[in-house]
């Protein structure tokens, strides 16, 4: 199959996961033709990392995924082990500007031209050592110094930068911001990430499929099942397994609940950011609720551990699935009494409209996806039916209507946010009612050399897997892709004219995850 | 506004004692209140905590979170968490300690005026359990929060619940 006559051959990923394909460009012009031609059919860059493919007798690969109105296309650019280079994609999807110097800081493999300074790699390390090659041996004894980093400067009467982090003032993630203003307006916003970089890539490579999915779930503990279903599902597709229907309606619930429990902790501290105590205080209580109930019925406040690759572990039984669906028309009723509560608040209203907005072009050069794109009103929803795209199993039988909102401000992710809320709440009740019969888990059969990716709608936007095995049937290599990565230069641009204190209230109406980005 | 009021007379106290709607699991809720009594009874005053994330998954942070939910008010009691460790006589300390944060928890630590307690937190934090040992020293990270400063007392788990965590307070504030 070839997408808008590209003169690349793909074919399509087998499984029951999302609609991906795989091809592979002959040289980078292929690669760069190819991007270009995605991005004129107002396509987005959705992950792009490297790989250490010396030991097969081979260079370097550089992996690519886009998303198309179809699905993903998963293009592979094969480098030679001498001088790994390929044409800087960041000038087509600026999104690739952090990917490719991320992929250079783990693999050293370059691009050419554009923004060279390091991402991930601070002072820990020496710049020519690189930890995912398979030769790297334990990192060269080096002192961890902490280094100067090249931030843009803005000039001019009346410009000072305000730096913050990397421990931030509340309890949160670390990372560095640095803030251009004139008096309290801020001209630019400028982030440095990779304070979370614990090594994750090259824990997975060598370890079997069972430590690489303890791994993937935490990765970014707020969306412990998206990365574990997206993992689970690129494992199926490596090893040509099918999870049973029963594991696939129980994944999504799980997953449903990930993210009512997400976006209800965040609706209450949006509240607290806005000076609405009370909102918080409602919001935790149902939260809390929530998770005690996580707990009881899979044994797991948060879930972690549940879904794994060819299935689920845990069953519900017929009075679970009622309790459930009981909580369920309870928690709709609360948190319709709070929605009104929220948009009939003048003051709450007042910080949350005009602020932090998003337009829907910039959304989709900086390929945005998930909550913080349909806030913009980009109907983009893997769970959803939409023109040339069929969600995969059990989304295609729910009929998912996604959430849009047009304004793109923090009023509209809030909207969203309780939008999904209710439709989730629906999709529970359906998944409670309409659980298939049958195992929980099917066998999984290591297939040595075999590759698989895995896209799964989370609360924040889309989670990817990609991996492959070695001869041996372990893992050569995982990368999992965090939403965030695109998603944090859209903060950059959502803050520019609004002033420094509504920053913790945008920054809290997308609460982006560090850790996941970071690995 | 007359909604915003009758939510919050219908929703009433939840601190003490204890709600134990059907649908919640099981909490050792008597252990909650007396946790809540001793730290008031130890401190019969506020303490003051200042979290620091070095290199913790969010996990642990979400539970961190839940302690100042109604259940559990840990801030009605007195113990709040603060925006500088300057103002804190405690450091709640998680994830294993990633190399690029190192330098942070150091100065974070050492702006902690004397006498300072610190609590590590999770199987991360604590280098302990196989996720400890998933996350353990690599040439990203130096491992368990005591191999980068001195640590009082230990919360494990992945991530630790608010009751262990509320324990864990109190088990440093005995020692202190
Ligand atoms: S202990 Fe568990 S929840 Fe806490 S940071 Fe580590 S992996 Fe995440």
């Amino acid at each position: 199959m070839r997408f808008h006559a590209e003169p690349i051959d793909f074919t399509p990923q087998p499984g029951r996961g999302a609609p991906v394909w795989t091809g592979r460009a002959a040289d980078g012009e292929d690669l760069q033709r190819f991007a270009i031609s995605v991005h004129r059919h107002g396509g987005r860059l959705a992950a792009l990392w490297g790989e250490d493919r010396r030991p097969q007798g081979a260079g370097f690969r550089l992996h690519c995924v886009f998303a198309l109105d179809e699905g993903h296309p998963w293009l592979v650019l094969d480098l030679p082990a001498e001088n790994p280079v390929y044409p800087d994609l960041a000038g087509i999807f600026p999104a690739a500007n952090r990917m490719q110097r991320a992929a250079r800081d783990m693999v050293g493999i370059g691009f050419d031209g554009g923004d060279q300074r390091p991402w991930l790699r601070h002072g820990a390390w020496p710049a020519d050592w690189y930890p995912l090659r398979h030769d790297a041996g334990p990192a060269p004894t080096h002192e961890n110094a902490p280094s100067d980093y090249d931030f843009v400067q803005v000039g001019g009467e009346g410009a000072h930068e305000i730096p913050v982090g990397p421990i931030h003032a509340g309890i949160i993630e670390p990372g560095h911001f640095r803030f251009s203003v004139i008096g309290e307006r801020v001209l630019r916003l400028e982030q440095r990430l990779g304070y979370q970089h614990k090594g994750v890539e090259r824990r997975f490579m060598g370890a079997d499929l069972a430590t690489g999915a303890r791994l993937v779930g935490r990765i970014s503990g707020d969306s412990t099942c998206a990365y574990a279903w997206a993992y689970a599902s690129a494992a199926e597709a490596a090893c040509g397994a099918e999870p049973p229907p029963r594991a696939l309606a129980l994944r999504a619930l799980l997953l449903e609940r990930e993210r009512i429990a997400n976006h209800l902790g965040d609706l209450g501290a949006l509240g607290n950011d806005a000076a609405l105590a009370f909102g918080l205080t409602q919001f935790m209580r149902l939260k809390e609720d929530w998770l005690r109930a996580n707990a009881e019925l899979f044994g797991h406040r948060y879930l972690m551990d549940r879904i794994v690759p060819g299935g689920v572990t845990h069953d519900l039984d017929a009075p679970a699935l009622s309790r459930l669906v009981g909580q369920c028309e309870r928690f709709g009723r609360e948190v319709k009494a709070l929605r009104r509560i929220y948009d009939e608040h003048a003051g709450l209203q007042d910080r949350f409209l005009t602020t932090g907005i998003i337009g829907a072009d910039l959304a989709r050069e900086l390929s945005l996806s998930g909550m913080a794109a349909r806030a913009c009103g980009i109907v983009l929803d893997g769970r959803a039916y939409r023109q040339d795209y069929t969600p995969p199993p059990p989304w295609a039988a729910l009929g998912v209507r996604p959430a849009t909102d047009e304004r793109g401000d923090v009023a509209a992710r809030v909207a969203v946010r309780f939008d999904e809320i209710f439709e989730s709440l629906r999709l529970l009740r359906e998944l409670a009612v309409g659980l298939p019969a049958g195992p929980l888990r099917a066998e999984l059969a290591p297939v040595p050399g075999g590759m698989g990716l895995g896209v799964v709608e989370g609360w924040r936007g889309e989670v990817i897997v990609g991996l492959n095995f070695d001869a041996a049937g372990r893992l050569a290599r995982v990368h999992p892709h965090d939403p965030s990565w695109q998603a944090w230069p859209a903060l950059e641009h959502a803050v520019l004219k609004d002033i420094v204190p509504d920053f913790p209230l945008i920054n809290k109406s997308f609460n982006l995850s560090y850790s996941g980005a970071d690995l | 506004m007359i909604s915003l009021l009758k939510r919050i007379l219908r929703t009433g106290i939840l601190t003490e004692p204890l709600p134990a709607p059907a649908e919640q699991g099981a909490q050792p809720e008597p252990e909650l209140e007396r946790l809540h009594d001793d730290i008031l009874a130890i401190l019969g005053r506020a303490l003051t905590i200042r979290e620091v994330d070095a290199g913790s998954c969010n996990g642990c942070e979400l539970e961190i979170h839940a302690l100042n939910n109604p259940y559990y008010n840990l801030e009605g009691r007195g113990i709040k968490f603060v925006a500088s460790p300057r103002h804190a006589d405690m450091l709640l300390v998680t994830g294993p300690v990633t190399k690029n944060m190192e330098n942070a928890l150091r100065i974070a630590h050492d702006c902690t005026p004397d006498p300072k307690l610190v609590v590590a937190v999770g199987d991360c934090g604590c280098g302990c359990g196989e996720v400890g040992a998933l996350f353990g020293p690599n040439y990203a990270t130096c491992g368990a929060v005591e191999n980068v400063i001195p640590v009082d007392v230990r919360v494990p788990g992945c991530p630790p619940t608010p009751v262990a965590l509320m324990r864990g307070i109190l088990a440093a504030i005995r020692r202190g």
